[in-house]
């Protein structure tokens, strides 16, 4: 007999998918998993806030529905340091003042590992100059404009983006 | 009034020469200003940087709590009536439903105590709450459903059938004026000054610029909605909230249910971001309320949606500057008058001439601000009030005089910086803002400026430079008080119910109560945001920093006091007196003879405790009443603005700042930025549309009230005096608000420059400069 695997894969555990349908990502993260670290911020797709990594690709979490992740692996901010204390972003965070409140902060961590991902393999964003060359630098524009889907309004921009080049130029090296 | 109203108040009021300052002892500077190389001013980490960037800060929507319920809001769609029907039924029926609250079960309740009309009021409004079938605004609240998942609730509540009766209502700010409107009343005075004759001598003037500036609506959108997560343990309310005054709150919440202040408790460990919008509005209650009836633990966050409806913003301003100099650039004549919108029944009107009532020397002032009031959520305070937009105008204005003058805008202030305060003559505590400006305009290049608008073109874009000044007022709240418990192993925790949404305060008070008690960082454990903490200190006014400083500074020297008390008589300060000790190495020693010292872990083992803990309150703010006190600013910006398009990018700003001693230079620096960027914001993008037919919000959402992202925000530059205040706790002054105000102009002054468009009308979106 063959059973098929309806479990979603969040952090590395296999977590069931919610009877709800109803229910999104989101909120199966903070209500029922108690995984508070992936906020909401509008739950309509318009600040980022909720952002998590499905299969290594940011998404946000609020316009996923639960059950559609089922076979997938979602890595939320909980999971990203995996048996380190702290991944090398988030200590880049603290060290270029990267948030104030801390609410939009798990979202811009978890969207610079997408972004950084994206990045290397060649996406392009509206200010690449050439689409042809593959691998896209991130330079101080290509950075600014590919995180701006995630809002910050305590004003934290210029240290998340100097810890996400920081730490995206070690990752290259 | 509340205790920064009235701190304000009492500062607005009092004669020059009453007491001296009394928050330090013998009435010299904190003594602390002298320590240099210690704590403070160090660029230190924010303390709470592991559990913000693991996710692992809870926030006030999450906190789990057994059996608890959610809570899904209905809002009303009209401006101004009464609910004719109201039909709950299937609503109720729906599954998962506990219950449907309305006007019609909804416990009975006072309404919320307006903020500033007694010491712990935090209202932002005192209209009923879901007492009768009034509309009061469009937005309003008519029913709170309860379930077990968020889902079933939110379902259930678009179930909920309501008609209306309309009644005319005011939402046009042209009917509102027509209606007339009342002066500000503001610290205890109506917003009325006339200083000479403002209007002969601007018409006899040697050049005049008069002119009416316009700004928007807009909201603070903090990126975490207000949220809360509330319980009942029989006749005692828990509320975890996201709140910038937990003890007005505690208290304000008992008034409303009818309890005792202890019978309530609030906390708000951590804040997502505040600016003013965070105090008690009617979701809280209604929390409370519908937890009361369920006799369950209620979660209610709002959605974006909500916090628009529920929560007021900036109000909007029609605001006339009118400036009359001489040949030699001085001012004969400064008007700034207008009308501000306002809710009714509310606290915070928008007193946008504020900062024209300190900035500059004139031979005569008029200064009125007029409020039109408005069916709408009532508008409330957010970051600078009345100075954020009042910079624009008056500073734009100043701006207008350099250029009729044909003179350097930064010379043109400089020329008419004044001796001592304008309005009350009192003489300032400490301003250096042209060592500020000078300083600036050498960092930024200004030199390089060409003065001549529309001149700079690179491409299709126009490049130009602006400056502008920032001004905010000091504060310190009268409430401030703390308690420090010290161990026996060393360590201290101090505890005030004061507040960080982000500000550092934390961070902050650590570095500066360790080097208050000669410690290690390290040693230092400072506990905030709940209710049942000493201290009476509101995250507003720029004035936490300096009220739990003064505070502490009083709970510290009650406890070398109790300290001496226990020294054995072999101790190396036996027979000392509290004058003649200083904190040194975890310890006390005498003043003058350091060797005589012990340390306080030997102190606690020589007396055989444990620990010891101390409680005080600061002196009253009494160097407000004494001196004009303000935070400074020497803002400058290049903008370059698309010729074909109209698209404006700010490519380089610099804040020079002249904020008394920067505590923590990392933080300090974020604080500032973020002042800039939210001014970018208000400058070029932030507007909350409001319908004038139906008086509803038409954009309650980030996708169309549109924030500063990434891409918009050039790498901030920030520098300052760093020259102490005397008259300060620490030598500080309030830094959180000050970068807001003067960012506005210095956009639109350096948009004429690149441009020669004058826009007088926020925010300079691309169809004013097509």
């Amino acid at each position: 007999m063959v059973t098929k695997d309806f479990s979603i894969r969040i952090n590395g555990t296999a977590v069931g998918p919610p009877a709800d349908p109803r229910v999104s990502l989101l909120d199966l993260l903070r209500e029922t998993l108690q995984l508070h670290g992936t906020k909401k911020g509008c739950d309509q797709g318009a600040c980022g806030a909720c952002t998590v990594l499905a299969d290594g690709e940011r998404i946000v979490s609020c316009l996923a529905l639960a059950v559609q992740y089922v076979g997938r692996n979602v890595v939320t901010i909980e999971g990203l340091a995996g048996d380190d204390e702290l991944h090398p972003l988030q200590r880049a965070f603290i060290e270029h003042d990267g948030f104030q409140c801390g609410y939009c902060t798990p979202g811009q961590i978890c969207s610079a590992v997408g972004m950084a991902a994206e990045a290397r393999r060649g996406v392009p964003s509206h200010v690449t100059p050439d689409l042809t060359v593959g691998e896209v630098e991130l330079t101080h524009d290509e950075l600014r404009e590919r995180m701006s889907g995630n809002l910050c309004r305590c004003g934290a921009h210029n240290g998340i983006v100097a810890a996400i080049a920081e730490t995206c130029a070690g990752e290259r090296k | 009034m509340s205790n920064v109203e009235d701190a304000k108040q009492s500062a607005m009021n009092s004669p020059l020469e009453l007491a001296p300052d009394s928050w330090a002892p013998g009435n010299g500077p904190d003594p602390l200003i002298q320590h240099n190389g210690g704590r403070i001013g160090a660029s230190v980490s924010r303390v709470d940087g592991g559990p913000k960037v693991r996710g692992a800060a809870p926030f006030a929507a999450e906190f789990a709590l057994d059996d608890m319920v959610y809570a899904a809001l209905v809002f009303s769609t009209i401006a101004k009536g009464r609910i004719a029907t109201l039909d709950t039924t299937v609503a109720e029926a729906a599954p998962g439903v506990v219950l449907v609250m309305t006007h019609r079960n909804a416990p009975r309740m006072r309404p919320m105590p307006l903020f500033g009309t007694s010491e712990k009021a935090a209202g932002a409004d005192s209209l009923p709450i879901m007492q009768d079938d009034r509309v009061r605004w469009n937005g309003q609240a008519v029913a709170v459903v309860l379930a077990e998942t968020r889902e079933q609730a939110d379902h259930a509540a678009s179930m909920i059938r309501v008609t209306y009766e309309t009644e005319p209502a005011t939402t046009s700010f042209e009917q509102a004026k027509a209606n007339g409107t009342e002066t500000a009343h503001l610290f205890g005075h109506d917003v009325h000054i006339e200083i000479g004759d403002a209007e002969a001598a601007l018409a006899a003037a040697h050049v005049s610029v008069d002119a009416t500036y316009r700004t928007p609506y807009q909201n603070h959108n903090a990126i975490e909605p207000h949220a809360t997560t509330v319980a009942w343990h029989s006749d005692e309310l828990v509320m975890h909230d996201a709140s910038q005054l937990v003890g007005h709150q505690a208290w304000s919440l008992a008034h409303i249910f009818g309890i005792e202040e202890e019978q309530v408790r609030v906390t708000a460990p951590y804040v997502g971001g505040a600016f003013g919008g965070k105090g008690l509005w009617s979701h809280q209650v209604l929390a409370a309320a519908a937890a009361k009836l369920a006799d369950r633990p209620v979660r209610l966050a709002l959605s974006r949606e909500g916090v628009y409806r529920l929560v007021g913003g900036r109000a909007r301003t029609e605001q006339r500057v009118a400036i009359g100099a001489g040949a030699d650039g001085r001012f004969d004549a400064i008007i700034h008058t207008g009308t501000a919108v306002s809710g009714r029944d509310k606290a915070a009107p928008e007193a946008f001439a504020f900062p024209t009532q300190s900035s500059y020397a004139a031979g005569s002032f008029q200064i009125d601000v007029q409020l039109a009031y408005q069916d709408m959520v009532t508008n409330t305070t957010m970051r600078a009030p009345g100075e954020a937009v009042g910079s624009f105008a008056i500073e734009s204005a100043v701006d207008e005089v350099a250029v009729a003058l044909g003179m350097d805008p930064i010379e043109l202030r400089i020329r008419n910086e004044p001796d001592n305060d304008p309005i009350t003559g009192r003489p300032f505590s400490s301003r250096h803002l042209v060592e500020a400006w000078r300083a600036g305009a050498e960092r930024f290049g200004w030199a390089k400026r060409n003065p001549t608008p529309g001149t700079v073109r690179d491409g299709e874009w126009l490049v130009g430079m602006g400056c502008a000044a920032a001004t905010h007022l000091y504060v310190r709240q009268p409430g401030g008080a703390a308690r420090i418990t010290l161990t026996s192993d060393g360590n201290v925790t101090v505890d005030v119910a004061a507040h960080d949404a982000g500000m550092g305060t934390a961070t902050a008070q650590g570095q500066v109560i360790a080097e208050r008690l000669g410690l290690e960082p390290e040693q230092v454990s400072f506990r905030f945001a709940d209710s049942r903490m000493p201290g009476l200190v509101a995250a507003l006014g720029s004035s936490q920093t300096v009220t739990v400083g003064a505070a502490v500074a009083a709970a510290q020297r009650v406890l070398v006091a109790e300290l001496l008390k226990l020294v054995g008589h072999d101790s190396p300060l036996a027979g000392l007196t509290t004058e003649q000790v200083g904190v040194l190495d975890g310890g006390l020693a005498k003043l003058d003879e350091p060797a005589r010292h012990e340390s306080y872990t030997s102190i606690l083992a020589g007396a055989g405790r444990d620990e010891i803990a101390v409680e005080a309150s600061a002196p009253p703010p009494v160097e407000m009443m004494n001196w004009s006190m303000h935070s400074y600013g020497a803002m400058f910006c290049e903008v370059r603005v698309n010729g074909v398009t109209g698209e404006t990018r700010v490519s380089r700003f610099l804040g020079s700042m002249d904020c008394g001693r920067v505590l923590n230079p990392k933080t300090a620096t974020s604080q500032f930025r973020g002042g800039i960027i939210m001014g970018l914001g208000l400058a070029l993008t932030e507007q909350t549309h409001f319908d004038e037919r139906k008086g509803r919000i038409m954009n309650p959402s980030l996708a169309e009230y549109h924030l500063p992202v990434h891409m918009d925000v050039p790498e901030i530059d920030v520098i300052w005096t760093g020259i102490p205040d005397p008259h300060t706790p620490m030598g500080a002054r309030g830094i959180g608000e000050l970068s807001i105000t003067g960012t506005g102009a210095a956009i639109a002054n350096a948009i004429f420059n690149a441009t020669g468009k004058r826009i007088r009308d926020l925010p300079i979106t691309p169809d004013k400069l097509m």
